[in-house]
């Protein structure tokens, strides 16, 4: 087969995992399912984080907040307009009679993702390092201290019910394939290869004339859509407060793509299934469960302390993932053109 | 929007708190690069300490010690098993595995206390006011200035005028250079971390003052602000970190109390909208005048 045809298998291979996830959830009781439709809302996440993360190697704490951005954003379109003022009194007026369907609801979310995205990313992306870090931590902050006091784009510290709960397992299971997908096609893409060859060497990359700046721009921008799109399917999947958008889900997400291996597509969505699949099942194990006979109970915070040291476990023993930033290779693709391959010359032949 | 002396004197209190933590998280960074996330959760540690001590009814220097040990032992743990591992990663990388710390620390609280806390009530006497010239300032306020002047100027000789100390500085500017000139390193960043721990137990004392709850999340709000300060003092010299620390102190003290509450939510807003322009601007922060940082 031909090589181009096999290294589609990077994108064909997570993509299966994640309708795989999702066909998993259809066999689910209802009340599980709620678990595979966050899983799958992660995914999406985390293959927004690895848009950027991943190809760029800088770190950004601040993904979160576009995450709200969106989330806020399709929320407050969509909830009726006749309940608005009863959980949004304060909401300012080009938002309160406005009411917009649930597919709008999302692409909303995803291009108010991206112009977050591009507002912070224009004066963020020339910083590297420590410096990113804690610059894109700031704006995160500075995003959730105004969505919990702010009245006028939302229900500040109120819960934010009365939101159509359209994000069942086919509208996450489609969002977050559709997530990696794009993730796919940007990696394959002029600008994801040229993002990628500025993490490996930012120096040699400007030597032959790659803006680092611009393409970290570029992904910055793509991964607040991404993140603004997943926030969107988050806020339709079950009532949000502010609090479901705060420092844990940044660091959950962090999380599972440190774990699956922030280099690679396969690790981002191996790491969110993986890491969400424990983070579930050690939520129902708080409330009491079964294994194989054994009834176990876990005391509550035991499931972000497991979390917390298996990122920690696995940032020390193995920094580069489970996966170790490779991409799915199930079948080796064929060498490439064997016209200019030269025989090596034997020992005492004629070269 | 009344100012009064109380609130000038809570905002120098927090300010001098802040100081401490600052000068804790600037003493690891400059051996190690690395901002360590999970400082708060060791004064957390320590202010727990106090609060089981105080609720056996242990006296209170039994408390103080138990503070210290628990904060020293964790501290020592902390750089055995997650900085000692994760040196010459990057500064990113460290940061991710110190929130991890973080999180891990404050998850297992939660587990073994629960969410509702503790009270550490045996310093509790120094909240009384002193009524001075016919203003009242809470006893910890000068407490806590005095300690921190105490504490800087002890840490201050110990840097300049002791081998040791020498040793740390060297290590701080150019840890491979030192290292080849024969710098220890790893009992320069032990004593970098132990140093880091005492000032940690010290804040946690002050704090179960002003705030005798202790919660799994104790300190938690504070570190956060303290690391915005220390970023924009200036991360990589001690003095301008812990100018940096005492301003936003100062500034969350005195205008959190000044500012009526509808104002005074958005304080954190600005405060990280000031970390973001100065990461900008003056990316070594704003009391530093040294080199630059890489850039794009």
């Amino acid at each position: 087969m031909s090589r181009r045809l096999l290294s589609l298998q990077e994108v064909v291979v997570p993509a299966l995992l994640v309708v795989a996830a999702a066909l998993l959830g259809n066999l689910a009781s209802a009340s599980t399912q709620t678990y595979f439709t966050q899983t799958l809302f992660r995914v999406a996440l985390v293959v927004a984080l690895y848009v950027f993360i991943g190809n760029s190697g800088v770190l950004s704490f601040g993904h979160v907040a576009f995450v709200a951005l969106g989330a806020w954003t399709a929320g407050v379109l969509t909830v009726p307009v006749a309940e608005r003022s009863a959980i949004m009194p304060g909401l300012a007026s080009f938002l309160a009679h406005r009411h917009v369907g649930n597919v709008t609801s999302l692409v909303l979310a995803a291009v108010v993702g991206a112009v977050g995205a591009l507002v912070v990313g224009v004066p963020l992306m020339r910083l590297s390092g420590l410096a990113a870090g804690i610059a894109t931590f700031a704006i995160f902050e500075i995003t959730y201290n105004v969505l919990q006091y702010d009245g006028r784009i939302g229900p500040g510290l109120n819960t934010f019910s009365s939101v159509p709960e359209t994000t069942g397992l086919l509208q996450a299971g489609v969002g977050a394939t559709l997530c990696v997908l794009v993730a796919f096609a940007y990696s394959r893409s002029r600008f994801g290869r040229q993002l990628r060859s500025t993490r490996e060497d930012a120096a040699a990359a400007g030597a032959v004339g790659i803006s680092v700046y611009r393409q970290r721009l570029v992904a910055f921008v793509l991964s607040g859509a991404l993140a603004g799109f997943a926030g969107g399917l988050y806020v339709h999947l079950f009532a949000l407060n502010v609090n479901s958008v705060s420092l844990d889900l940044t660091f959950l997400s962090l999380a599972m793509l440190v774990v699956g291996g922030s280099g690679s597509l396969l690790g981002a969505v191996v790491g969110a299934l993986g890491v969400s699949a424990l983070d579930s099942w050690l939520s129902v194990a708080e409330n009491g469960t079964s294994l194989f006979g054994w009834h176990i109970n876990l005391p509550a915070g035991t499931d972000e302390l497991v979390i917390g040291v298996l990122m920690a476990a696995v940032l020390i023993l193995r920094p580069n993932g489970i996966t170790g930033g490779r991409e799915a290779r199930l079948w080796p693709l064929p060498a490439r053109s064997t016209l200019f391959r030269t025989r090596q010359t034997r020992v005492g032949e004629q070269p | 929007m009344t100012v009064t002396w109380q609130n000038v004197a809570d905002g120098v209190a927090l300010g001098a708190v802040y100081a401490l933590m600052a000068v804790g998280i600037g003493l690891v960074f400059g051996v190690l690069r690395l901002v360590n996330f999970a400082y708060g959760q060791l004064i957390m540690a320590g202010a727990f300490a106090l609060a089981i001590s105080s609720q056996h009814g242990w006296p209170l220097w039994v408390g103080i010690v138990l503070c210290f040990a628990t904060v020293l032992v964790l501290s020592i743990a902390m750089d055995y098993l997650v900085f000692r591992p994760l040196r010459g990663h990057s500064p990113a990388v460290m940061l991710v595995a110190t929130f991890a710390v973080a999180f891990l620390l404050e998850n297992g609280a939660l587990l073994k206390f629960g969410s509702l806390g503790k009270i550490a009530s045996s310093v509790a006497s120094l909240n009384q006011p002193w009524t001075v010239g016919g203003v009242q300032i809470r006893k910890i306020s000068i407490v806590a200035v005095i300690v921190t002047i105490v504490c800087l100027f002890l840490i201050y000789l110990l840097l300049e005028r002791t081998e040791i100390g020498l040793h740390m500085r060297a290590a701080s500017m150019d840890s491979s250079t030192a290292r080849m000139l024969g710098v220890r390193a790893n009992r320069v960043i032990s004593l970098a971390v132990l140093l880091a721990g005492a000032l940690a137990a010290i804040v946690a004392i002050l704090l179960t003052v002003r705030t005798p709850l202790v919660t799994p999340t104790f300190a938690l709000d504070d570190t956060i602000v303290v690391l915005a300060g220390v970023v924009v003092g200036g991360l990589n010299r001690p003095i301008p970190a812990t100018l940096g620390g005492f301003a936003i102190g100062f500034a969350n003290g005195f205008f959190g109390g000044v500012l009526p509450s509808n104002q005074s939510q958005y304080v954190p807003a600005f405060v990280f909208a000031a970390v973001v322009v100065v990461l900008l601007l003056r990316p070594n922060g704003l009391f530093d005048f040294s080199r630059n940082v890489e850039r794009v």
